[in-house]
This record gives C-alpha cells, structure tokens and sequence, in this order.
C-alpha cells in the first residue's frame, strides 16, 4: 500500500495500523503525535486505526525552539 | 511597604500563568544550541523553569539523532511547545493540537507568522487562532507584535499571556519601541511576557524595569560566543530588572542633586 508520510511517497508492507507504522520506523510512541488525512489521532487509537492506500499520514517530534 | 529585614525585602512572588507557577520570569528557548550537553548547562545555569520547544514533522531515517525530549527533564521544567514556522492560524492550530497529544499539556506559545524574512507575527491569523485555541481548552500564551490595541483584543479573546516582540525575532536589536509596552502594559491586565529581539542582558533588564512580567529568548543565549556565560548574565539581567522594577527608580531629573550633605562643608580658602 502506498502513502505519504511526512510529505514523501513510502511503500508499506505488513503495516496494518497507525501504530504499526510507528513501530516500523523505530519511533518512541510517546515521542510522536500522529495525524491521518488532517485528523489528530489520539495515542490511545494508534492500534486500532488502520491505513488504507493514498492516506496521508504527518508524524511528529518535539525539537529545540524558541 | 518595604520589610527592613534583608531576606524578606528582596522577595518576589512566582509568576502564574494558568496551572503553571514560575519563580524565574526567565523563560528560555531549546533552539540553536551546538549540543544537548550545551542546552541542558545553558538551561540550568538560567534558572529558568519554563522551556520553549518546536513540533517538527520525525526523521524518518531510523539513524536519526536524539530526541530533545529525552534532554529535558520534566520534574524540573514546564513544556511550552510553540507553533513556529506557522504561516497561518489553520496549521498554528493543527500544531498546538499535535503538541497537547504528544506531551499532555494544554500550554502554548501561540505563533501565527506574517513572512520568512521579517517574521513579523500575522496579527489577524494570530487572534484567529488565539480564539480558537482558547476555545478548545488551551492555555494560550500568545507572541505578538508591541501593538497595545492587538494585545486588548487578545486578552479578551481569552489568552492567559500576552507576548509582544521587542524586536525581530532573533535580530538581538533590544527593546525598539519600550513607550509602547508600556502602554501596552497599562491596557491589558494578563501577564505581558516580552519575547524576542533580546540580545544582551541589558535588553532583559529594560524589559522587566519597564514592568514586563517576564522575558522570553532564545537566540541572544545560544548564538552567544559562550552561552553558558550568557545564560547567567541573562539570569541576572532578569533578576536585576525584576528588582529595580518592583523598587521604583527615582525619577528623571534635569539637575543634579547632591547626595552628600550640603551643609557643614569647609570654607573654601583663598590662599
């Protein structure tokens, strides 16, 4: 299935959820927030939101700023 | 009245913001530093209490660097995640949200900005957002121009801060226009937090004597040539304002006064 993520095309494979996602790309869950197609998707829906081919998926960090 | 006892004559109350309770007014940015080690001393040796941080999309390379998150330590410092880089009040919006998910605080420094090369706050799309912000729970403390009438419409839009730009934002040129905070300060009732354009600790001190709740930087510690010695000179300008404000300065005068007893002087002589 492909998706944007972070703006960039990415092929995935055996990645059902959102939280899937994250632990494919050896992220500390609670260091990231996740929004899917503009929606804020709660921590606690990370398991039980499923990606479907074209969604739009933005992930975050905090990082030093003014 | 001031307490003839030394400890007790020089106490100050915390500043309260929302939930949070600071006992610095020294509010210091994450950004720029050429290290965590750097960052973390820097923090310390400010005293401040209270942290600014940025939401950035994660590096998707596994190899990425480390985590800022895992450099600030939580029992010691309130979070204040920003929306910087936000051009419009929809993504300021969006990035608040996204900060309040990932660490669990209501808190934000409301950034909404006008261009790339001034970095001018957007007034309309900043009291857009502010509203809407506030109206989905958040504890704004909102960055604005030094424009008194804006900051009276912020506060009724419900911020708990409001943070008017001495200068650029890290442009270092001081305090421009220090008649209008201090106008600004007299309209609106919420804490009035100057950030931005601080270069030196004197530019600190001259926010806070002019009554300034407190001082937002970033940039003036960690582009200085050694920011761990900055971030003390920062700490005391803080300090040092705070007190001379809370003192009262005697007022300007055209001539002198003199401050040694003008009576009982010896004749001048002629010989």
């Amino acid at each position: 299935m492909k998706i944007r993520l972070n703006g960039q095309e990415r092929l995935l494979e055996q990645i059902d959820s959102v939280a899937d996602l994250i632990r494919s790309l050896e992220l500390a869950p609670e260091q990231v927030a996740v929004e899917l197609n503009n929606q804020l998707i709660a921590r606690s829906q990370h398991a039980a939101v499923q990606l479907t081919e074209g969604d739009e998926v933005e992930i975050v960090t905090m990082v030093g700023g003014g | 009245m001031q307490s003839s006892n030394p400890e007790t004559a020089l106490k100050d109350k915390p500043l309260v913001i929302g939930d949070m309770r600071l006992n610095s007014r020294l509010l210091v940015g994450t950004g720029k530093y050429a290290s965590m080690d750097e960052m973390k001393s820097a923090l310390e040796i400010s005293g401040t209490d209270c942290v600014t941080v940025a939401v950035r999309r994660v590096e998707l390379d596994p190899k990425r660097g480390e985590n800022i998150l895992d450099h600030i330590d939580r029992d010691r410092y309130q979070i204040l995640p920003n929306t910087a880089g936000c051009f419009d009040a929809k993504t300021a919006v969006r990035t608040a949200r996204l900060a309040r998910e990932l660490i669990g605080t209501n808190l934000v420094k409301l950034e909404v900005l006008g261009d790339e090369r001034t970095l001018l706050p957007d007034p309309i799309g900043t009291l857009e957002a502010a509203r809407e912000l506030v109206s989905d729970g958040f504890c704004v403390l909102v960055y604005t121009s030094d424009d008194p009438r804006l900051a009276v419409h912020l506060e009724q839009a419900g911020v708990a801060a409001v943070m008017p730009a001495g200068s650029p934002i890290g442009s270092g040129q001081g305090i421009l226009n220090p008649n209008a905070l201090r106008i600004l300060m007299e309209l609106v009732s919420v804490p009035v937090i100057v950030d931005a354009g601080v270069g030196t600790a004197s530019d600190v001190a001259v926010a806070m004597e002019l009554g300034a709740e407190g001082v937002l930087l970033n940039t003036g510690i960690a582009a200085a040539r050694e920011p761990l010695r900055m971030a003390a000179a920062m700490r005391d300008g803080c300090t040092a304002g705070r007190q001379a404000f809370l003192a009262g300065r005697i007022p300007r005068k055209l001539y002198a006064t003199a401050s040694s007893p003008v009576e009982g002087v010896i004749e001048a002589s002629n010989a």
